[in-house]
């Protein structure tokens, strides 16, 4: 019966966008909150239902599809609107609504001061339904409709305050980087249909295996190509840059958006269809290249960002680097928890940061922060469990999760993968670290504006925190490693990717106890070496950064910089495409198009001008001609 | 008696040299009056022609059409006339060189 209700949830999220759309600046605030916060509490509500449902199936019947309408029907081709609820996508679902409908009840209290109100819930919901329909989508085509549409969305809330030149620039630009990733997803659809003939899901998946062989160029192409769209939307080398840039958005937008769902679709995808990547070894090659060398190089430009929400934003992009580490060895389960997690904590994380710069009247920069952390009681416990989520502490959620990968590295790949993780887990606790002494440790730096207004959130903002802050807590014990029935995400996944396991190079099952105990416990200990890094240098001796940056002035100018792969990316793309542009204008537009126009234009101003010259007016002047055509015709047929 | 039949070629030189008096009346001659005049005599030019023809075949066809001919000359003339008189009212000439006024 609730299943039968599964088309409602993206549904009701759409009308809530509809209705505030239509009525923004109409309708009164009040209703607004109630339509943009109960559409979406209610989806919620219908996707817990749903969930329960699916669980309640026997385990081989938990693929439930749900016809809506025929999109497209042309000759063999078809396109249905249906969803899809598998265990894959009911959990990506829950964590959508879930984290979704608590941004929402944040969002209240965090933007009741914003004129356009109506406006930003419209886009809110929008991004609800977007995104419902990118996981629930049965085929590449529906799915690449939620996919455009969460990008429509995230511009449309980058640039919310579209009257700063700095928010209009980073929608652009997030827009103009996700679109490069979308052709390489659009061309990999493409490739699909023209390699199976066929979008859906069910069957591409069917007969992929039979289709193409391990390792052949289709199933590499396809699978490089879906990446390629991966690495836009999800942030990933070389197409992360608009990330960072999207902090100019609401924080509750960076939260849900840039933080818990949308990026995340990336991730999603790659697990949806892993069996395409299965049968190309060199593109999960390449996915997990690109992935630690995002999770590193992101990590270490988080360990100087100054902007609480750049390094959050770095942070996430590094994450994001750790889930595709694990979709890239074919861990998927592993990659899609740590999403879930990661949903938890950096939601919590910059839902944090937002009630903190609320706090301050509108103060990002960690530098005029410190001391917060007996005004702002609820934020900061909140803040620092999430912190220690983050940085993978026994028993929060982001231990578990990233551990998992971890350990799914070294045994899919090998030890020297696992060590760039491990790295990569040191710097994540240290400059998570660093964030959370700078904002609310030490000496307050605080500007006398920010001091004067200083004030702990409202209800509406710090108990979604505190949900978050649970779920951040506990969430990682759904997959407890090592104990006997612990892993119950395991499970309760398997239906959907049981097709791996023949197809990786180590099974899943072959869990060496002791061996993942002692990296358990390394990647712990070097958690823990982050933290205390930290404290010296942001606690104990507040000189030491200083120094340090002093010492090593070109790694510290590089990391500030983040690399200079912004004015890279400018010198050696953009300028070239903007002169080229100019040339071509010049060049091509003004002299060839504008001079066929204008040539046609002149020649015939010409001719006429000559042609008047007939045009005497004398009347005697035609008669002449008219006789003397005359004698000539006379004269021909005479002496023909 | 029988006069002289006059050889057909011979009307038709006449009409020929009435036709091309005529032509450069018309083209040479800037008084409208003229042109008319002109064109009375281009008209007559062809009446005979009409005429010389018909006599020579046996036909009544040309005669009959040479009436006609008249007929609308008249109407012709009676028109010009009478526009010729009003433009000479509005201009004070009837020079045809003067009066240009839809020359582009």
């Amino acid at each position: 019966m609730g299943l039968s209700l599964l088309w409602l949830v993206p549904l009701l999220p759409l009308i809530g966008a509809i209705v505030n759309g239509v009525g923004a600046g109409r309708i009164p605030r009040k209703v607004v909150t109630a339509i943009g916060v109960g559409s979406v509490g209610i989806a919620l509500v219908i996707a817990t239902v749903c969930f329960a449902d699916l669980l309640g199936l026997p385990e081989t019947q938990r693929r439930v599809t749900q016809d809506l309408f025929t999109w497209i029907s042309v000759g063999d081709f078809h396109a249905e609107v249906r969803y899809l609820l598998d265990p894959l996508s009911a959990l990506m679902m829950l964590v959508v609504t879930g984290v979704g409908f608590l941004i929402h009840v944040y969002s209240a209290g965090y933007m009741g001061h914003e004129k356009a109100y109506g406006r930003y819930f419209a886009y809110l919901n929008l991004f609800m339904f977007s995104m419902l329909t990118l996981v629930l989508a049965d085929n590449f085509l529906l799915m690449f409709v939620g996919w455009e549409a969460v990008g429509l969305c995230s511009y449309l809330l980058i640039g919310f305050w579209y009257e700063r030149p700095a928010a209009a620039e980073a929608g652009k630009k997030a827009f103009v980087v996700n679109r490069i990733g979308d052709w390489g997803f659009l061309l990999g659809i493409f490739l699909i249909f023209v390699t199976f003939g066929s979008v859906d899901f069910g069957t591409v998946f069917a007969q992929a295996p039979q289709r193409m062989a391990v390792g052949s160029a289709a199933a590499t192409a396809i699978a490089l190509l879906l990446f390629l769209g991966a690495t836009g939307k999800s942030a990933q080398i070389p197409l992360y840059v608009w990330l960072p840039d999207a902090m100019e958005g609401p924080t509750p937008v960076s939260a849900l958006i840039h933080a818990a769902t949308m990026v995340t679709a990336g991730v999603y995808m790659i697990a949806r269809c892993h069996v395409l990547y299965l049968l190309a070894p060199v593109a999960m090659h390449v996915v997990t290249i690109v992935a630690i060398a995002t999770a590193l190089l992101a990590a270490t430009i988080a360990l100087v960002q100054t902007d609480i929400k750049r390094v959050l934003a770095y942070s996430t992009v590094s994450q994001l680097g750790y889930m595709f580490v694990g979709a890239g060895v074919g861990a998927y389960t592993s990659g899609i928890f740590h999403l879930m997690t990661h949903a938890f904590f950096k939601a919590l994380l910059f839902l944090g940061a937002g009630s903190v710069i609320h706090a301050l009247s509108g103060e990002q920069d960690l530098s005029r922060m410190g001391g917060l952390k007996s005004h702002l009681p609820k934020t900061h416990f909140t803040f620092l469990i999430a912190t220690l989520a983050i940085a993978g502490v026994f028993p929060f959620a982001g231990f578990f999760s990233k551990d998992e990968i971890l350990y799914q590295a070294w045994l899919q790949n090998g030890p020297l993968l696992w060590m760039a993780g491990i790295v990569g887990a040191f710097l994540t606790a240290f400059y998570m670290f660093r964030l959370y002494f700078l904002t609310f440790h030490g000496a307050s730096r605080l500007t006398d504006e920010a001091k004067h207004h200083l004030h702990e959130s409202p209800n509406s903002m710090t108990v979604p925190l505190m949900i978050l802050a649970v779920l951040s807590a506990i969430g990682g014990f759904i997959q407890v490693p090592l104990l006997p029935g612990g892993q119950r995400l395991d499970r309760f996944l398997e239906p959907v990717f049981a097709d791996a396991a023949s197809l990786l190079p180590v099974s899943h099952a072959a869990h060496a106890p002791g061996a993942e105990l002692l990296l358990m416990v390394i990647s712990l200990a070097v958690a823990l070496v982050g933290i205390f890094v930290a404290y010296r240098f942001y606690v104990a001796d507040p000189m030491i950064p200083k120094r340090l940056a002093e010492q090593l002035r070109g790694a510290y100018r590089t990391l500030l910089h983040k690399y200079w792969v912004d004015e890279a990316y400018d010198s050696s793309i953009i300028q070239p495409i903007y002169r080229g542009s100019v040339k071509l204008w010049h060049d091509f537009d003004e002299a060839v198009i504008d001079g066929a126009v204008n040539g046609v234009g002149r020649l015939v101003q010409g001719g006429s001008g000559l042609l008047r010259q007939a045009q005497t007016g004398y009347v005697q002047v035609y008669a002449l001609i008219l006789t003397m055509g005359a004698v000539v015709v006379i004269g021909y047929l005479a002496l023909r | 008696m029988e006069s002289p039949v006059l050889p057909l070629a011979a009307y038709q030189l006449v009409a020929a040299m009435l036709f091309t008096v005529g032509i450069v009346g018309v083209l040479v001659r800037r008084s409208a009056l003229i042109i008319f005049m002109s064109i009375a005599l281009m008209l007559n030019a062809v009446n005979l022609s009409f005429v010389a023809f018909s006599k020579a075949h046996g036909q009544m066809d040309g005669q009959i059409f040479v009436f006609f001919v008249m007929s609308v000359a008249a109407a012709e003339v009676a028109v010009g006339l009478a526009i010729l008189v009003a433009i000479f009212r509005n201009r004070e000439t009837a020079s045809v060189d003067e009066v240009h006024l839809l020359k582009g």
